[in-house]
């Protein structure tokens, strides 16, 4: 009788041969410590904590800038960040000699938050800025810093 | 011509100072200084968004396309800007999803707002539930975070978030994402997006700080998150939504 | 305005994340299915009369589940890190099971099936044939001589008990394609606990219109008579399965259709306008209600042999285009329009890239010459006549 299913044994063989070898190969490549916070690579976090900063913070600017910090908390821009208008500057904040921050491109600066716009609340101060300033820069008249004339 | 005004020596010599104690970057801002002091147990983050405050501006597109390096025609976070005509379908626009902000909207018979968009960081996120390998997972303080180094590219995850938040980036061929600045937020720091919004319509709230103004906000505030029928327990409260968005 | 846009798309949403690569897969997937569950009729149910398929259906079905993962691995952004899916498989992730099912079936079911239906003709030619087709039989034989007439009872006996395991297996494997789609609650299109059983049927069709159809053009080629018998059986249980499988698809539109869900009126209208061709015309239209019709008729009336025969084969490579049209609505379909249910985006195929339209030609012919090795190797034309040939172990 078993001399005749002795063949079956060889394709049972094969396979669990196949098997082991998964095992083995799996045991020795997974990631280490895959699993200690749930499904996946802790290590993950670390890599992605480690990226590069590009806007350095109100808190880091006001350490050098606090003269400019005051004039903006007495105005209708206290709670606008630094860098909401002046752009990343962590670079500078770094190495203030090397990385010189450019000045805002007025022109184009107060008219994405002030230009006319049915969809914004109704309280918040709006220009048509071809009407309102006949071609004169924003800043001609309103300091960007406190901007009540 | 105020920004040529600073004094240089002040700051030199302050840095000079921190650079001398071995300060790094991180250590100067946040009030948690080294990156060891950050407790994930202690956090769990998400972000309020205050609509009637939007204005539309785009500044939170550029901060995070600049923050992250977010590949151009692709968005972590975007603007929307509804026109809801009374019995229509509501007219909705997002521009290079608002980089530039918004081309003015003179009609002032329709009711139109703004709605930023990101990532909802769902605290049973259906796209974390997809990943076939654990590319993608929650982290501990609620964070829905990608692993650029394990992600297959599969794009299953893309096909299951509900609001269109992921893509697959084009040069390192894995899912991004909005990591709700990971980097900055366990450094102290705020998320770019919330850094640079210039009338504080969205801010990144700890929902396990007990001192975090959004226990004071989800109780005063009528608030919705988008998709509710998702039941993805999202984690991005917005503040007088209406009900058209989605 | 974004070209290829109408209405509003979330902003990451204009372009499709699952190309034409991985309409195929489906579609292989479903061939694989549908061939094995046939090649199952005869050995289960003991249908006598498509027993010239038994061996074919096998062959084919393994053809196309060689195939099967190579649209997916040619479509992942890190081919190189598939291998995570055994590593780490996520269990609540629907695809983090397709390695382990896949492998499961090619190894446990076809395979073995395979070896155990083929081992008295592997041993014959292992014996018979020189050079290197020798080394090759020798191998396969496993180094097992033995085809007394007592183990190839055996090897019945344990062919019948995998093809058993295998049909559920079968099942699975593709009923669980569905579920990849039918699970996404965030997309209306797919998320439906019909598209399992959808899935599982409409590749009954197509994978017993494949069978036939390959039968038919290897008789040509071998200028062999067709059975007819054979033909007849195969295209009145095609008749019923696309009974069930249209019936299926049908209760999904209707269902829609009457429960009308926010999602509705954004589905309708890309039916009737982008997927219009594809879904109505293709699907619908010439993919199942002109074959449906062909095989009614045959139920229904007698015909001359060739009539019949040009009505199957009509009927045949309809369904195949039907099929293939379904798979293309349901990934590309799904992918069309904003889960905003604001607006509409277009799928720009392309041509000669690593997800265009020339590799899965390639893709789609592949299987057949890998077919062509395999009826090479074990030619599936006769029933073993050297049972009791020289044996030894």
């Amino acid at each position: 009788m078993f001399r005749d299913s002795g063949h079956l044994i060889r394709p049972a063989v094969v396979l669990l041969l196949g098997l082991g070898i998964f095992l083995a190969i799996r045991a020795a490549v997974v990631p280490k410590g895959f699993g200690k916070y749930g499904h996946y690579r802790p290590q993950a976090l670390a890599l992605i904590r480690s990226k590069p900063i590009s806007f350095a913070g109100q808190d880091m600017c006001l350490m050098c800038h606090d003269d400019q910090g005051k004039a903006r908390a007495a105005g209708k821009h206290a709670h606008v960040a630094c860098e909401a208008c002046h752009g990343p500057l962590a670079d500078h904040a770094n190495d203030p000699a090397a990385h010189k921050p450019v000045l805002p491109d007025v022109a184009n600066l107060c008219r994405r938050c002030h230009e006319k716009d049915a969809a914004k609340p109704k309280g918040f101060p709006q220009v048509v800025t071809a009407e309102h300033s006949g071609g004169v820069l924003c800043n001609g008249c309103h300091q960007p810093h406190n901007p009540h004339l | 011509m105020e920004m040529t005004r600073r004094d240089l020596f002040t700051i030199g010599g302050k840095l000079l100072v921190l650079a001398s104690v071995g300060a790094t970057l991180e250590q100067i801002v946040g009030a948690e200084p080294a990156p060891d002091a950050y407790k994930m147990a202690d956090h769990w983050w998400g972000m309020i968004i205050d609509i009637d405050k939007c204005i539309g501006c785009g500044n939170c597109v550029r901060a995070c396309s600049k923050e992250n390096k977010v590949p151009g025609g692709y968005f972590r976070t975007w603007v929307e800007r509804y026109q809801v005509a009374e019995g229509k379908q509501p007219k909705v626009e997002s521009p290079d999803g608002a980089m530039e902000g918004f081309p003015p909207l003179t009609d002032e018979n329709i009711k139109s707002f703004f709605v930023p968009k990101l990532c909802n960081h769902c605290a049973d996120s259906p796209c974390t539930q997809v990943c076939p390998v654990g590319a993608t997972f929650i982290s501990p303080d609620g964070v829905v975070l990608v692993d650029p180094d394990y992600c297959l590219g599969c794009r299953y995850c893309v096909q299951a978030c509900p609001y269109g938040c992921r893509y697959l980036h084009p040069e390192t061929n894995t899912v991004d994402k909005c990591t709700l600045c990971y980097h900055r937020i366990t450094q102290g720091l705020t998320t770019a997006c919330c850094e640079n919004c210039p009338t504080q319509a969205r801010q990144l709230v700890d929902f396990k700080d007990p001192k975090d103004p959004v226990h004071e906000f989800l109780r005063h505030n009528m608030v919705q998150v988008l998709k509710p029928y998702m039941a993805t327990n999202a984690k991005v409260y917005y503040k007088n939504l209406d009900g058209s968005v989605r | 305005m974004i070209p290829g846009v109408d209405g509003f798309m979330y902003p990451n949403e204009v372009e499709l994340q699952w190309s034409l690569l991985i309409v195929l897969y489906p579609y292989i997937t479903g061939l694989v299915a549908g061939a094995f569950i046939l090649a199952s009729l005869e050995r289960v149910f003991k249908v006598d009369a498509v027993r010239p398929t038994y061996r074919l259906a096998l062959l084919t079905a393994l053809s196309f589940l060689l195939v099967a993962p190579l649209p997916l691995q040619l479509h992942l952004g890190h081919p190189e890190r598939s291998f995570e899916m055994y590593l780490t498989p996520h269990t609540a992730s629907a695809m983090a099971m397709f390695g382990f099912v896949y492998l499961w079936y090619l190894t446990v079911v076809l395979l073995l099936e395979i070896w155990l239906e083929f081992r008295a003709e592997i041993v014959y030619l292992a014996q018979t044939t020189k050079g290197l087709r020798r080394v090759i039989y020798r191998a396969l034989t496993l180094g097992s001589m033995n085809v007394s007439p007592e183990a190839r009872r055996l090897d019945d006996k344990v062919g019948y008990i995998v093809t058993v395991i295998g049909i559920p297996s079968a099942f699975m494997l593709h009923g669980y394609v569905g579920f990849i789609f039918g699970s996404i609650k965030a997309n209306p299109w797919w998320s439906t606990p019909l598209m399992p059983i959808v899935f599982l049927f409409s590749a009954m069709v197509s994978g017993i219109a494949a069978v036939l159809l390959l039968y038919v053009a290897s008789m040509k080629v071998k200028k062999m008579a067709v059975d007819m018998r054979c033909v007849d059986t195969i295209a009145k249980y095609l008749f019923y399965t696309f009974c069930i499988d249209f019936t299926l698809e049908m209760l999904d539109l209707v269902h829609r259709t009457y429960e009308s869900d926010e999602s509705f009126r954004s589905l309708d209208f890309m039916v009737h306008t982008r997927l219009f061709f594809s879904q109505v015309v293709l699907q619908i239209f010439l993919g199942t209600l002109v074959p449906l019709c062909l095989l009614a008729a045959n139920q229904l009336w007698r015909f001359t042999e060739k009539a019949r025969r040009a009505m199957y084969v009509t009927a045949c490579s309809l369904t195949m285009i039907g099929i293939f049209a379904m798979r293309w609505n349901v990934v590309i379909g799904g992918q069309l329009f904003s889960k905003s249910f604001l607006g509409y985006t277009t799928y720009k195929m392309a041509f000669a890239t690593r997800e265009g339209l020339l590799p899965a030609i390639a893709l789609m012919l592949l299987p057949f010459a890998i077919f062509f090795v395999l009826v090479y190797l074990l030619p599936p034309w006769q029933e073993p006549e050297h049972v009791s040939a020289p044996a030894g172990d």
